[in-house]
């Protein structure tokens, strides 16, 4: 059962993808990658990492696609125009990248990935919730205490920068 | 015994619907002859008894209306929209418990507070991923229609949505953190009882606070006046529901009533102790006390229903730049505030 909702949330995963950079208009681009992060968070949930699943849609579905969508209704961009016209060694270098970071992200997931049977942490009883709270604020609570300070001064330098404009 | 399993929560499922949808028309006929006693008229009184029957012909005229889709609008995303809405006003409803159960079992399947959805930890966290979702369908009814009117309404729309969330979301972490749970039925259980001694231990007398920056957030959330901006009808036709007609028209109506009513159930839930009555330990034995929980519940629910109309006759509506000031400079550091609070009275051990 479990095989069959990853099978399918992954197929959805990867053909929307496809959608996201195919499609002419913007609007659907961000539309399929809503249902992205959708099928991604099907899998987290499948995991058992409720908390990443919920967390996944608040934050990229829920926040950060409605701002692109935000900007292309305020430009009104109605079509993308297609892209990589000539240029066949950006192409080809660009293709081998690609291709290269595929063949790492697998090889790094195999070796990597759990024993089959092996307990996942979100197995655990009471959900992910805690134990991503209890690393957040106990083991991990320098990094993320950190990353706050980052994000203040990034909202410090944003509504600077706005100031400015507006002068 | 999987087919138990999909039995009751197809049981639960029909149950929430039947309520969901059938407080649709009840909600629309409330409105109609409230905003009459409220402006001193008498509202639609012709068809049934006190006007009863008025929503039935109120949605016969929506379904035989003529199914009209301007030339120039972008067609999949402009069907698409309202479906949206709908769908998303309904999916918010699965993870609110609206009663009490006592450990029940139906088919050798617990009911647990007649929640649909599976357990998962994360209830409320699940309604604010899937509550979030909804603007899409605003901004793209907006944004299809090709029409600057419903631009206007669906660029407010978003604007104003992400505004509040944040505080809405904050208002919430206060509840929280007094419940120590995102389990909703928990977040219930932890409302039972007193606090010092005399207040009823519900979370809208220990976070006052945090309550109304909530409610305002929610009103904001759910389009009502006074925060009625993106459809604003003396400024923009009617917003992005300028081009509907018909059933489509109609799925935004239903979208905003079910919003309307998970926002009550959520503000139930979380402020005002679910089925707990103050300074009466109920314990809802068996069948009977879940039945008892859930009319409670179902009372509570429909005083905030009312109260969602009561506030759209009474007050007028909000400039815009005074609606994202007030989001911004009010309730982010009002709910911020409740937030400390709580977080305060939980290190002195008096929450």
């Amino acid at each position: 059962m479990v095989t069959y909702v990853f099978l399918v949330a992954a197929a959805v995963a990867v053909l929307f993808s496809v959608f996201a950079i195919a499609l002419r208009s913007p609007v659907l681009n961000v539309l399929s990658l809503v249902v992205v992060f959708f099928a991604m968070a099907a899998i987290f949930a499948l995991l058992g990492m409720d908390f990443l699943a919920a967390i996944q849609i608040i934050v990229y579905s829920g926040a950060i696609l409605v701002l692109f969508l935000f900007v292309i209704m305020l430009l009104n961009i109605r079509s993308v125009e297609r892209l990589g016209s000539g240029r066949a060694l950006q192409a080809g270098l660009g293709a081998l990248t690609a291709i290269g970071l595929g063949i790492a992200i697998v090889a790094a997931v195999s070796t990597l990935s759990p024993a089959p049977g092996a307990d996942l942490p979100g197995s655990a009883a009471g959900g992910t919730v805690v134990l991503i709270g209890r690393a957040l604020l106990g083991s991990h609570l320098f990094a993320f205490e950190f990353i706050t300070l980052v994000l203040v001064a990034a909202i410090v330098s944003a509504v600077y920068l706005a100031r400015r404009e507006s002068r | 015994m999987w087919w138990a399993e999909i039995l009751v929560i197809g049981i639960k499922l029909a149950m929430l619907l039947a309520i969901l949808l059938t407080t649709v028309p009840v909600m629309v006929w409330v409105e109609r002859r409230g905003s009459a006693l409220i402006q001193d008229r008498l509202g639609p009184n012709r068809v049934g008894p006190f006007g009863l029957l008025q929503p039935v012909v109120d949605a016969v005229k929506l379904i035989t209306k003529e199914n009209l889709v301007p030339d120039n609008v972008n067609r999949f995303l402009f069907v698409l929209a309202p479906a949206m809405a709908l769908t998303v006003a309904l999916s918010t409803a699965i993870a609110v418990p609206f009663g009490n159960d006592s450990g029940l079992e139906l088919f050798g399947q617990p009911i647990r507070g007649f929640i649909v959805a599976p357990d998962l930890n994360i209830g409320i966290l699940y309604i604010f991923a899937i509550a979030s979702l909804g603007v899409y369908a605003t901004v793209l009814a907006g944004w299809s229609s090709n029409n600057k009117y419903s631009l206007y309404g669906g660029i407010r729309a978003s604007a104003q949505t992400i505004s509040y969330e944040l505080a809405m979301t904050i208002s919430v972490v206060g509840v929280l953190m007094a419940a120590g749970s995102l389990h909703l039925h928990q977040v219930v259980e932890s409302q039972a009882g007193t606090w010092l001694g005399v207040l009823p231990r519900w979370n809208v007398c220990t976070q006052l606070v945090g309550a109304i920056t909530f409610m305002v957030a929610v009103f904001a959330e759910t389009n009502r006046l006074p925060f009625d901006l993106p459809e604003a009808e003396a400024e923009l036709v009617s917003g992005y529901l300028t081009e509907y007609s018909s059933m489509k028209y109609a799925a935004f109506f239903m979208g905003e009533y079910v919003h309307m009513t998970v926002a009550a159930m959520l503000m139930t839930v979380l402020f005002f102790g679910g089925w707990t009555l103050p300074w009466i330990d109920l314990s809802f034995v068996g069948w009977l006390g879940a039945v008892a929980s859930i009319l409670i519940f179902g009372a509570k629910v429909a005083f905030f229903l009312w109260f969602f109309v009561w506030v759209r006759w009474t007050l007028p509506r909000f400039r815009f730049d005074q609606l994202m000031a007030l989001g911004w400079k009010v309730m982010v550091p009002l709910s911020v505030l409740n937030f400390l609070w709580v977080g305060t009275a939980i290190a002195m051990g008096i929450l």
